[in-house]
């Protein structure tokens, strides 16, 4: 029954879509230009000065406020006086010494002995690799300083966010009641919230750490109610009839259930607050991020990626130990001890020993405490990268601009026409018929209270101008992700040799290429499109990849014994069955897209990016820089929604069919 | 456990035998502390924004050379955009901007309504802000600098970006900019594109240069990179007071800007002398360009770029000083 009223549904809504585009494309034709609901650059809507006369009032009345007072001047000492604590451990000169407390040695050793003991021997000596490059970079006190910030930032994030997150997973009401929230934690850009905390919470370590807080907390509280959520019923249902309190089965039951995935939680957490240290540099947050501003004011490519690369590599080893020690707690669970307790001991004893030792050298004697001048490869790293990037620049040139044409005539310009010159009734139709068609009644309603949010921004056109833009990147993303992904995801060797490559792009300051691919393709919209590809692409070929995999080698036996070809396994087989892991990488990879509309609005992408970039730098704008970064955070929820409706139908679609 | 006590003191007696070295506070590091000790208290610490730009670092650095050096002043930096180096006036983090272009809101904002901040006049330095071509441009097309010819050569600056117009690019953020009233007031065949960042606009520019690509776009001086590329301003009608007072109806160039200092009201009050530093700072673009270079062309830390031009031009300093 079911089978047969889809598969006659199925022509009938393709032809419906392609009816309804074509309506929108004669519409287009007819009324160019018209109700397009433009606003220029400077101009501003009633709403946009509402929002300056709301941010006077703040101000003027911070020192009067009791809220101040006793509230935000309580936050912001604790937070200030944590970073500068660990600060004065590893990274600044601290208790009248001219050294911190612990020099490079001893934050070597320790970070080796943390990495062994709760990992394994193969990542503390990456852990030690990694470490001792920083110094190698010159960029010591500068990595201290971003580690410090971090790792404060994600202990706090962690401490409020744990106990969310188990709220979370145990009550459906509140996890409904903060998944919106965390969507607008998650893509609101940081650029419009930056200027107001410096208000509440003054310059400093302060307003940074609780910056990177926003955007670091979303994924612990997430991920630790999903595994609190995750844990079977029928394992709880045996506790419960054992006599368990609720009390007793969520600490003995689900927690150390859920403890595996909750590490993955506390690894995307501190990816998160890593990828904030440039941003959380403009103000005034130490560290790496600070470096790479600095560079970018002259251009100096060597010395923006010799920062960069310190982040990359910081990202790498903080990555690798969280998930050595998530497969370690998951190895310990499976197999019950895996080693004698008095052996345990004496390794964790073995390996604090001699960090203390090594931790005490560093304290008293300076060439612990110093790193060496002498051995610096930061100078090599700085020379290679501006020579590369150079020799980019000239000899690519010439193919760069005809890959920014073809697609900027061939798909971007169509397309934002479509979008951005058609009036807005028409494209507010399409929007919410394309919704009903795909997703259902609930996404074209979700869709139509976004859209007349955009109205209302004011921003409608250059909510438009991104919109589309946003799209061009995503297919690109999409394309290069089933493309990589597949060959991932069937060859462990190309596995093995992209994976640095894809932390990389996904971990490096968008900062740090941005002048390159500048030099290849001008400011132009085309240009941010590269940068947020560079972005989005690493997290969609991950999870085609993963998709891939997890197909069943026997299946693909039994296809290729029926006589398939490598393409015919591929098309026929291999991607249809991840059709999940694909919808999921679109899915994904149109959220990491939209996340770099402001760092593509510093490159000539225009519109909302460069609404909230001017916002955050005028007086008078600032307003409207908020709007636009609400506009954002309003595409964000809907283009989230529809296209989680639709993968829910396509998979829901897919399972009846190969019933 | 015998074992592993033994194996760790050997490993730390070996350790500590083997090396030994310079004790951490016996090093030579510690004398400049004590050493300023004395006047730092009539000083104390000065916390100066630095806004992201290099020229402006110049300034600071100066400064910041100066006051360590003849006041003992224990020097902050802040790395700030303006509006919120403004905004440090008020809650006390902040007590010197040394380098303000213009921005009058953020003036009656805080200088005026709030009172937390001082104008404490000129830093000698002229802002300009205009449109540039790259300098061959100049050369090629010797009438392009009078703004009347610009319809005639829009057809070269056609864009992906512009369309069927010639792309006039704009926008660095954190300058204001009248160039879309400009364009439609002027009657010119030209869109506004907007580069986003002060990167974006030097990499057209040295493109621009290099490949002969035509660019035209939105550019100020003082600014390091003039330095390395002369750009040509292009003449648009004369700036005359008040022709800018509607920015619907701007139909004029850009005024000049006397780059002033601002300070906040309770460093002010303090009697700093680095408050008197600050008022009788002043020196020329070719100042500021020169130690802008060293920063930028030649990779020196604004401490280094500092201390050298500051041992070339002591007469120059030494007019800044209180005369006591």
């Amino acid at each position: 029954m079911t089978t047969l009223s889809l598969t006659a549904r199925v022509p009938a809504r393709r032809y419906l879509l392609g009816a309804i585009l074509a309506a929108w494309v004669l519409g287009h034709a007819l009324l160019a230009g018209r109700d397009t609901l433009a606003l220029g650059g400077a101009e501003l809507t009633p709403l946009h000065e509402g929002a300056n006369q709301a941010w006077d009032t703040v101000d003027d009345n911070r020192n009067s406020n009791p809220f101040f007072l006793y509230f935000f001047n309580y936050v912001r000492l604790i937070l200030d006086e944590s970073v500068r604590f660990v600060q004065a451990l590893i990274s600044q000169p601290s208790f009248g010494r001219p050294v911190p407390v612990l020099g490079w040695l001893g934050v070597v050793a320790l970070a080796a002995a943390v990495t062994y003991i709760f990992g394994n021997i193969r990542v503390a000596l990456l852990t030690v690799a990694g470490f001792v490059s920083f110094g190698l970079l010159g960029l010591w006190a500068e990595s201290m300083d971003t580690l410090a910030l971090t790792l404060t930032a994600v202990a706090y994030s962690l401490a409020v966010g744990i106990p969310l997150g188990i709220w979370a997973g145990l009550s459906g009401r509140f996890n409904r009641f903060v998944t919106p929230v965390l969507d607008f934690m998650q893509t609101m850009p940081t650029f419009v919230y930056l200027a107001p905390l410096t208000l509440f919470f003054l310059i400093g370590p302060a307003s940074a750490t609780i910056a990177t807080m926003i955007y670091a907390i979303p994924p612990a509280i997430r991920i630790t109610a999903h595994a609190i959520r995750e844990v079977s019923p029928v394992t709880l249902e045996a506790s419960a009839s054992l006599g368990a309190t609720a009390a007793q089965s969520l600490r003995q039951v689900r927690l150390p259930l859920a403890r595996r995935t909750i590490v993955v939680g506390v690894n995307q957490t501190i990816m998160a607050a890593l990828s904030m240290a440039t941003i959380a540099a403009l103000i005034d947050a130490p560290g790496l991020g600070k470096t790479v501003l600095k560079a970018l004011q002259t251009l100096d490519i060597g010395a923006a990626f010799n920062a960069g690369l310190a982040i990359v590599i910081m990202a790498v080893v903080l990555d690798r130990a969280t998930t050595a020690a998530s497969r370690r707690v998951e190895t310990r669970r499976r197999t019950g001890r895996e080693i004698s307790a008095f052996f345990r001991r004496v390794e964790v004893g073995g390996a604090l020993g001699i960090a203390a030792v090594l931790g005490y050298l560093s304290y008293t004697y300076v060439w612990a405490a110093e790193f060496p001048a002498g051995a610096d490869l930061g100078s090599y790293v700085r020379r290679a990268a501006d020579a590369a990037s150079l020799w980019v620049q000239d000899s690519l040139s010439g193919f760069t601009d005809a890959l920014k044409n073809v697609i900027t005539y061939g798909l971007l310009n169509p397309f934002e026409s479509l979008l951005a010159g058609s009036p807005w009734w028409l494209v507010f139709a399409v929007g919410v018929s394309i919704a009903a068609l795909v997703g259902g009644l609930r996404a074209a309603i979700t869709a139509a209270v976004g859209l007349a949010a955009l109205i209302g921004l004011g921003l409608w056109q250059d909510s438009m101008v991104t919109l589309a833009s946003t799209l061009v990147a995503t297919i690109l993303v999409l394309a290069l992700g089933v493309a990589t992904g597949v060959w991932i995801g069937r060859s462990d060797r190309a596995d093995a040799v992209l994976r640095p490559v894809l932390d990389a792009g996904q971990t490096m300051p968008a900062f740090v290429y941005l002048v390159p691919i500048l030099g290849l393709f001008g400011p132009t919209r085309f240009t941010a499109i590269i940068a947020a590809v560079v972005f989005a692409a690493p997290v969609a070929i991950k999870l085609v990849a993963e998709g891939i995999r997890g197909v069943p080698p026997a299946t693909v036996e039994a296809a290729r014994s029926a006589g398939s070809s490598s393409w015919q396994l591929i098309g026929k087989v291999r991607l249809p069955m991840a059709r999940a892991s694909v919808a999921l990488a679109a899915n994904q990879g149109l959220i990491y897209v939209l996340s770099m509309v402001v760092v593509g609005g510093l490159v000539g992408a225009g519109a909302l990016g460069y609404d909230v970039v001017a916002g955050f730098s005028q007086h008078q704008l600032r307003g409207k820089g908020l709007a636009a970064g609400l506009a954002i955070v309003v595409l964000g929820i809907v283009l989230d929604r529809v296209t989680r409706a639709a993968q829910v139908r396509t998979v829901r679609l897919g399972v009846i069919k190969e019933d | 456990m015998a074992i592993r006590r033994i194996s760790v003191v050997a490993g730390a007696v070996l350790l500590l035998a083997g090396c030994g070295g310079a004790k951490v506070g016996e090093a030579p590091s510690a004398a400049p502390g004590t050493g300023a000790a004395g006047s730092a208290a009539a000083c104390g610490t000065l916390n100066l924004a630095i806004n992201p730009w290099v020229g402006y670092e110049a300034n600071a650095a100066v400064i910041a050379h100066v006051a360590e050096k003849n006041f003992g002043c224990t020097v902050v930096k802040k790395d700030l955009k303006e509006e919120v180096a403004w905004q440090g006036f008020g809650t006390g983090e902040v007590d010197a901007v040394v380098e303000n272009w213009g921005h009058d809101d953020l003036k009656k904002k805080y200088v005026e309504e709030q009172k937390t901040a001082v104008e404490l006049g000129p830093t000698g330095n002229q802002g300009v802000i205009g449109w540039y071509v790259a300098p061959w441009m100049a050369a090629k097309y010797p009438d392009i600098t009078n703004w009347e010819n610009l319809n005639k050569y829009a057809d070269l600056f056609k864009t992906s970006e512009s369309g069927d117009k010639g792309q006039l690019l704009d926008g660095d953020p954190s300058f204001v900019t009248n160039d879309e009233a400009l364009v439609k007031n002027l009657k010119l065949d030209y869109k506004v594109v907007f580069a986003g960042s002060e990167a974006a606009l030097i990499t057209a520019f040295r493109e621009s240069e290099k490949e002969q690509k035509p660019i035209i776009g939105y550019f100020y001086d003082p600014q390091w990179f003039l330095a390395e590329l002369k750009l040509v301003k292009i003449n648009l009608p004369a700036y005359t007071t008040g022709c800018d007072a509607d920015p619907a109806k701007v139909a004029c160039d850009y005024p000049l800007y006397e780059l002033d200092k601002i300070v906040s009201k309770k460093f002010a009050d303090s009697g700093s002398p680095a408050f008197t530093l600050i008022k009788n700072f002043s020196w020329t673009n070719d100042d500021q360009n020169l130690v802008a270079k060293y920063i930028s062309e030649d990779k020196m830390t604004p401490a280094d770029a500092a201390a050298k031009w500051a041992a070339d031009n002591e007469a120059k300093i030494k007019a800044w000083l209180p005369t006591s």
